[in-house]
């Protein structure tokens, strides 16, 4: 398949991944669909390369029931302010990853319906995927001072 | 106090009040907030509706009330301990989790696994799914209102329990898979218990058919009820069960074999009649058809290993570790350290009861995962549910919500 937006196709382990353009994901995601039938989204996850720049990598599995086959779509963000461009508007699931993708690694997530946190409460502060969130520990003492 | 509150919003309860127009010409909506604590929600799941009636107009799911951080955890485990925190994941379906996770680190790993230990996961995955269907069906029928049903569903459950019990020491939280193979071989004298449980069991899934097919109220209440379309659930992420109810047929046992399932004679159970009923139809056949994987496994069982011949993966046996001096090395690199697995990434999906479960791992070179992302069934499912209980009664949202099968541990991880 040829797109302008795919920078790189790899072959690892049994599995296609493409490294696409960030500025032009909604384009590429739009003819994956229509035109290579990738009509399920299976996920959309990001993976923090914390303390390396650009520091996020956005990652989308893609399904084709027929013809079977399974992609991979993946594309580096920048830390000092994280933006990606929204999927919804190609597929409708791509609307609670997306969420869950700002819920734990802080990741704006542009054109989205409904941008809020989904797994933590709404009042809660950092993202924890984040590699620079710590594992242990409390914030808050819970004691009668 | 400042600290987190643990209820999320009511902000949004709040907005969705303010949003509906309280002119005498347009009928007010009501705003009902259901659960997070409801008896058919089977878990915490809230779901702010707007009401017309006895109409859903629209329906708006909130998660995140079982986050417990899994994927986080996950990164401070070795691989080895990690296999434990998938079995909580979800609770009805720990083993196919815990296959999901092994045939991912494998995949990195590039290990071959002996074929006695493929037919050992296949049976117990299909146990796993004989379980998870029969809680299905005993709660789904009780929300219903077929209370009997439930105490029929957890008489076979049982059963199955005290077989996973029998081979892995433990009834729910086994961690029976491990990357490598098998926890454990297979206890003395299990061909008598599985054979006799499983001889029995068609006769048990005519049972309940005898008793829910022809019951008025069970098919007045199935039938018809909570349609959503073919394209919906493809755009929307909905997989398992509730898609070869709507006529797809995909099944990743059939379409992308794992664990030596093309080796197994089944059929993949579909329906085209798109509702409660046909959710229900295909996941008794499905039972039956896991039966019939499961006869195929204690008849045809190979002999062999239950474990990769891989030391540096596999911890070894403990009479080995008395006698040999490499065993007990690798036996204290493996629990201290870990083991190393290449950089890289890997997705592997499998089919679990509810859908398809896809473990995402990128390794550093580490004895840690990097990253796992779980793509789980009842995340993908529940995200269709503001589409499912549109325009339905609120009555009928019950029976729609049930016929998802979601369990909200698995959603929320």
């Amino acid at each position: 398949m040829t797109h302008p937006a795919i920078l790189e196709t790899i072959q690892a382990l049994g599995e296609t991944t493409l490294i696409a353009d960030p500025t032009k994901i909604v384009d590429l995601c739009r003819f994956l669909k229509d035109s290579e039938k990738f009509i399920r989204l299976s996920s959309v996850t990001a993976v923090d390369w914390h303390p390396a720049e650009p520091r996020f990598e956005v990652v989308y599995h893609l399904h084709s029931l027929e013809p079977f086959r399974r992609l991979r779509v993946k594309y580096k963000v920048g830390g000092e302010k994280p933006e990606i461009e929204s999927v919804t508007s190609v597929w409708r699931a791509a609307n609670w990853y997306e969420r869950e993708i700002w819920d734990m690694f802080g990741i704006h997530v542009l054109n989205h319906p409904d941008l809020e946190r989904i797994l933590m409460p709404t009042d809660w502060e950092g993202h924890p995927l984040r590699k620079d969130y710590p594992v242990h520990g409390y914030k808050y003492s819970y004691s009668n001072e | 106090m400042n600290r987190p509150i643990p209820y999320s919003d009511p902000v949004s309860t709040i907005e969705a009040i303010q949003e509906t127009p309280a002119t005498p010409s347009a009928p007010r909506h009501m705003t009902l907030n259901m659960g997070p604590q409801h008896p058919s929600t089977h878990g915490v799941l809230r779901i702010v509706l707007q009401l017309e009636g006895e109409t859903i107009i629209s329906a708006k799911p909130d998660i995140g009330f079982l986050h417990t951080g899994i994927e986080k955890q996950m990164e401070t485990r070795t691989y080895a301990q990690a296999v434990t925190l998938t079995d909580r994941v979800d609770y009805l379906a720990n083993l196919s989790n815990n296959l999901c996770y092994c045939l991912t680190v494998e995949k990195l790993l590039q290990l071959e696994i002996p074929e006695r230990a493929q037919w050992l996961r296949v049976m117990m995955t299909e146990f796993t799914r004989l379980n998870s269907h029969l809680v299905w069906l005993g709660t789904h029928a009780l929300d219903i209102g077929a209370m009997s049903m439930f105490f029929y569903c957890f008489r076979e459950r049982e059963d199955i329990l005290r077989i996973l019990e029998m081979f892995s020491g433990q009834r729910m939280m086994t961690s029976y898979i491990r990357v490598g193979g098998v926890a454990l071989e297979a206890p003395r004298g299990w061909q008598q218990v599985v054979g006799k449980f499983i001889r029995g069991f068609p006769s048990k899934v005519d049972q309940y058919e005898d008793l829910l097919n022809a019951n008025p109220i069970w098919t007045r209440r199935t039938q018809g009820v909570g349609f959503i379309s073919v394209e919906d659930m493809l755009d929307l992420g909905i997989t398992g069960p509730m898609l070869r109810g709507a006529g797809v047929n995909w099944d990743a046992r059939k379409n992308e074999p794992y664990s030596s399932y093309e080796k197994f004679d089944f059929k993949v159970p579909v329906e085209t009649s798109n509702d409660v009923w046909s959710r229900y139809r295909v996941r008794m056949q499905e039972m039956r058809e896991s039966a019939k994987i499961i006869t195929q496994a204690l008849e045809g069982m190979p002999e062999g290993p239950f474990q990769a011949d891989a030391p540096h993966v596999v911890l070894p046996q403990r009479e080995k570790m008395k006698t040999q001096m490499e065993a007990l090395i690798y036996h204290f690199k493996i629990v201290t350290e870990g083991y190393r697995v290449p950089a890289g990434e890997a997705y592997q999906c499998i089919e679990a009861p509810r859908g398809e479960i896809g473990y995402y791992i990128v390794s550093d070179g580490t004895s840690k995962p990097y990253r796992c992302h779980m793509r789980t069934p009842s995340f993908g499912n529940l995200q269709g549910l503001p589409t499912l209980l549109e325009r339905t009664l609120i009555a009928d949202s019950i029976a729609a919500l049930g016929s998802m099968d979601f369990v909200l541990g698995d959603t929320d991880r």
